[in-house]
């Protein structure tokens, strides 16, 4: 029955993927691997379609991986079956910090996590700044490849500035994004 | 409105305004949840993205649970999630099934790489409205830049710097404390 073994492989992805949607990819390429059921450029494919699309990515490359295998019914099963632990995980420790909110220890504990959680988002937008805008490359050799996206350096310098005027601020995030994709489009980014 | 079906819209909502992985989510969150609906803090959220990215599971996802159990219980955590992946199960069955070749569109390429440049400004703008709830003194800060530096220049694993990072916190106050009861 493949719809019970699609949704068993995503439960385990969804169940030992700790961290973002990329954490997933190695399960992806296992399942791939194990069953035959797609190809590791099918994956690539794949891989870039969810990042392009609206949605977190992760859920993207699960709804895909299982339209792949099994059409429309297959989607909506390897979603459910992604999200299906950590929606018990994250229930089970909700109610805990729930119950403990107002606890002296788990108070000094958050004292210490919060600013490291500010700090990997901080990392994680530097990621995405490092790739995208500085085209920054891998160590290639002794020497670190390097080199401006002057167009985009200019488009997110004028996104900036939109989004901390003061009447412009109000928007939407998204109104920014869709403003972005259609300059992306119009200036050839 | 009936309050799961607004919790399943608006992380409906979220979901359609997100591309990219959960960071890309923070600055939506903060838009319809925070401000819009008010059924999280900016700390919370901090909270939630730190838990969420040592628990199993996908950040969006869990933070999505997060939000929505602390508001409406069990049924809110399964609503707030089920509305978050539902147009990703729409979109992507849609391009899957009649868009073979949608990632090599020039045009797709072109959007989304103005898009990439939106969402760095956008996560740089959700992490200067968070540090002011969580970077608080000295030591947050300090805690603040190391993290940033782990991550970001030696990628160490997000897992063990959270896990860090809370027994750092328990540590310091502890030792506060007893500094304050001898005074």
């Amino acid at each position: 029955m493949i719809y019970l073994r699609l949704f068993y492989e995503f439960f385990k992805a969804g169940l030992f993927a700790v961290g973002g949607g990329l954490a997933t990819v190695p399960f992806l390429q296992n399942i791939g691997a194990s069953t035959g059921w797609y190809t590791g450029a099918d994956l690539a494919n794949m891989i870039a379609v969810s990042e392009s699309t609206p949605g977190p990515m992760g859920v993207n490359m699960a709804t895909y991986v299982g339209y792949t295998v099994g059409g429309a019914p297959g989607a909506v099963i390897a979603t459910l079956g992604l999200i299906c632990p950590s929606i018990i995980v994250i229930i089970i420790v909700s109610a805990f910090l729930q119950k403990f909110r107002d606890n002296k220890y788990v108070a000094y504990i958050f004292y210490g996590l919060r600013p490291a959680s500010t700090g990997l988002v901080a990392a994680a937008g530097w990621g995405v700044i490092a790739i995208s805008l500085l085209e920054l490359g891998g160590v290639d050799g002794a020497q670190i490849s390097f080199s401006l996206n002057w167009k985009l350096l200019v488009l997110a310098a004028v996104v900036f500035g939109c989004t901390h005027e003061e009447h412009l601020k109000k928007l939407h995030p998204i109104v920014w994004i869709a403003l972005a994709a259609v300059a992306g489009v119009v200036f050839g980014l | 409105m009936n309050i799961y079906l607004d919790l399943f819209l608006t992380f409906a909502k979220v979901g359609v305004c997100t591309f990219g992985g959960g960071y890309a989510m923070l600055p939506i969150l903060q838009r319809e949840v925070v401000e819009k609906k008010g059924w999280a803090t900016d700390e919370e959220l901090t909270d939630y993205y730190a838990i969420g990215q040592c628990t199993p599971g996908v950040i969006a996802v869990n933070t999505a649970t997060f939000i929505g159990h602390k508001y409406k219980g069990i049924p809110g955590g399964i609503l707030a999630t089920l509305g978050l992946v539902f147009p990703s199960i729409v979109m992507i069955t849609v391009i899957a099934a009649f868009l073979k070749n949608f990632a090599d569109s020039p045009y797709v390429i072109h959007a989304f790489n103005g898009v990439r440049a939106c969402v760095c400004v956008l996560i740089f703008n959700a992490v200067v409205k968070l540090q002011k709830s969580s970077v608080i003194d000295t030591p947050a800060a300090i805690l603040f830049f190391v993290t940033f530096l782990l991550s970001a220049i030696w990628g160490i694993s997000p897992a063990v710097i959270v896990l860090a990072a809370g027994v750092i916190g328990l540590v310091l106050k502890l030792i506060a404390e007893k500094r304050g009861d001898k005074a």
